[in-house]
């Protein structure tokens, strides 16, 4: 099991389910207030759901931590279109991992949440959008909707109560483009993952046209705890307008990497130390990436911070999708630097000129000076190229691509220095696999 | 063309998935399961995907060329995925990636000499808290170890298929 060492220091709600057996079952679930959310919801009208959901103080898991409440607000009440609730299950931003452990061990809570959605906005079919390589997740996904199914917890009247609501799974097919709400859309409608230009935002135009919430399966599974304990609790338990818990995906360099569900707000370096149980062989900490490969990095002297969006978004960096990827002091930062242009050149889209040529031409140059070619004018060079990608793109993943450059460029210019004039990498010496 | 009567059924569900005339949603999964069972993504099997979803060749064709796991090539039997990204790379992804080069003496996609085995270098596949991870076909193996990684590459090389090799899935 990969969930396999909660910390005292977590606060379980989202996560309450997990290790528990047969965790992704309908008779677990029912058997731990399952879908009485959903019971609760059904004598809500739609504006005291979305009210609640606002209150909650919900923002958005997948990265861009837009208000979910107001989201769902933001859907016409009238509309000739049907309407679609959309879940982006193509968890792909480097460095993530929850909504994987979200669908494996509670799918369940994932479908109450789609429920609760569709009673707010009054919609009659979901969809899962999974990503190709979570294979698995969409047979879990397809055994839980069957088993919603046979209880009348989906389809027509349900429970008794007039409701129709149906889900189904979608699978992609590789392409981190995917994970951005309009090239999903897109690529739903059995197109290439291109983003389309907004606005209209999905709310209006979504799926085929028609008023979609689109939102992350960890924004969805927040939502049975909210309607169940009330919005108040949950905004209680983060800070000031980052309302809740938070799965935090740690990575990299700590004793124990995994998944916590921890209040939002928790301090970044109690994170490593006391829940990722600190950095392998004493090292010291160099660099935190704080929510996926697309955030500016923070240095190790920038990490005594609450891991909330405002705070992050002070430091200049983001709250990002919660993954938190730790960096020790024998990293070599145009390594990492470079290895995260490869991804963002490999998964530009091609749809916009300045990520397309920018991604590639960053690639190279960094490669170049990760060989030791490079010139003392490539740092410069380096830092406009990516300055001139920011805001210049349909979709965020050109700003993905450009803001971690620039905070390694301008934080560890030190590191480019020491590989000028053909000198080797200086942190290439040791292995880094630990054997069994 | 002819599939299994398995995926024949998958088919008729994923085109009972969408309203009636957005038939072209089910476009992406039906080729990736069909490729999973034909081998590759072929011309034949675009023309039957297009014919099915009625929308043209072409229409196919440009989404193919758009996602990394749709292949137009035929992959090994067994198709070995070592991720390199951040979180892989701060604890080795790269070297296992050499590793399993070296030791299958193929390279970045390619294919074993008897079609068993292929390679790839992969993006980020969501295993990061428990990296380096690898994936063979659909299934994931985590925080591999440089002895097990070469178990399981051997064992495959030597014609055993993945269940028989004892290699944990979950090694944290």
């Amino acid at each position: 099991m990969l969930y396999n060492q909660p910390n005292p220091l977590e606060i379980r709600l989202l996560t309450r389910r997990f290790g528990l057996p047969d965790s992704a079952s309908i008779e677990t679930y029912l058997a731990t207030d399952g879908y009485k959310a959903l019971e609760r919801a059904m004598g809500m009208s739609q504006d005291e759901i979305i009210n609640e959901v606002k209150a909650s103080g919900l923002r958005g898991r997948g990265g861009a931590g837009f208000p979910t409440g107001m989201k769902w607000g933001f859907l016409p009440r009238q509309s000739p279109k049907p309407k679609y609730i959309m879940v982006n299950a193509d968890e792909s931003e480097p460095g993530t991992c929850k909504d994987r452990l979200l669908i494996e061990y509670d799918p369940h809570q994932l479908i109450e949440g789609m429920l609760i959605a569709a009673l707010a906005v009054g919609s009659q079919q979901g969809y899962v959008y999974i990503r190709g390589e979570y294979r698995y997740l969409i047979d879990v996904m397809d055994r839980a909707i069957d088993e919603a199914y046979a209880r009348g917890y989906l389809g027509e009247n349900i429970l008794g109560r007039g409701h129709t609501f149906h889900i189904a799974t979608h699978s992609g097919a590789g392409a981190y483009e995917c994970g951005e709400e309009s090239a999903l859309l897109e690529s739903f409608e059995g197109k290439r993952g291109n983003p389309r230009i907004r606005p209209p935002f999905p709310a209006v135009a979504g799926a085929y046209q028609c008023p979609t919430v689109l939102n992350n399966v960890e924004t969805f599974a927040a939502v049975p705890p909210i309607i169940l304990q009330g919005g108040a609790y949950f905004a209680g338990l983060g800070t000031p307008k980052n309302g809740g818990t938070r799965l935090f995906c740690l990575s990299g360099h700590v004793n124990k990497p995994g998944v916590y569900e921890l209040p939002m707000g928790f301090n970044l370096l109690r994170m490593i130390e006391e829940v990722g149980g600190g950095i392998p062989g004493g090292k010291k900490l160099k660099a935190v990436i704080p929510g996926g490969s697309s955030c500016p990095v923070l240095t190790a002297d920038e990490c005594d911070l609450a891991m909330d969006y405002d705070t992050l978004a002070a430091a200049k960096s983001m709250l990002g999708s919660g993954g938190g990827v730790v960096m020790d002091e024998d990293t070599c930062m145009v390594k990492a630097a470079l290895r995260i242009m490869r991804f963002y050149a490999h998964e530009s889209c091609g749809w916009c000129i300045p990520c397309r040529e920018g991604t590639t031409w960053l690639r190279k140059l960094l490669q170049r000076f990760h060989d030791g070619q490079g010139q003392r004018s490539d740092i410069v060079l380096i830092g406009d190229l990516s300055r001139n990608m920011l805001g210049r793109t349909f979709c965020p993943l050109g700003d993905a691509a450009a803001l971690p450059t620039i905070s390694i460029v301008e934080k560890f210019r030190h590191e480019f220095e020491a590989h000028l004039d053909g000198k080797p990498c200086p942190y290439e010496s040791k292995s880094r696999l630990v054997s069994a | 063309m002819t599939f299994s009567s398995e995926l024949e059924a998958r088919f008729e569900k994923f085109l009972a998935k969408y309203p009636a005339d957005r038939k072209r949603s089910a476009m992406i999964p039906m080729l990736i399961y069909a490729q999973d069972e034909v081998g590759a993504i072929t011309d034949e099997l675009v023309a039957e995907v297009a014919q099915r979803i009625g929308c043209k060749p072409l229409d196919v064709n440009e989404v193919v060329g758009f996602y990394s796991m749709l292949h137009r090539k035929p992959q090994g039997k067994y198709h070995v995925q070592v991720c390199t990204n951040i979180s892989c790379l701060l604890v080795g992804g790269d070297e296992l990636w050499e590793r399993a080069s070296k030791k299958l003496g193929i390279g970045h996609k390619e294919v074993s000499a008897d079609g068993r085995i292929s390679l790839e270098e992969v993006e980020c596949i969501g295993a990061c808290s428990w990296a380096p991870a690898v994936q063979v076909n659909y299934d994931f193996y985590h925080c591999v170890t440089p002895e097990q990684l070469d178990k399981l590459v051997e064992g495959l090389a030597a014609g055993r298929k993945p269940e028989e090799i004892p290699v944990a899935r979950v090694n944290c």
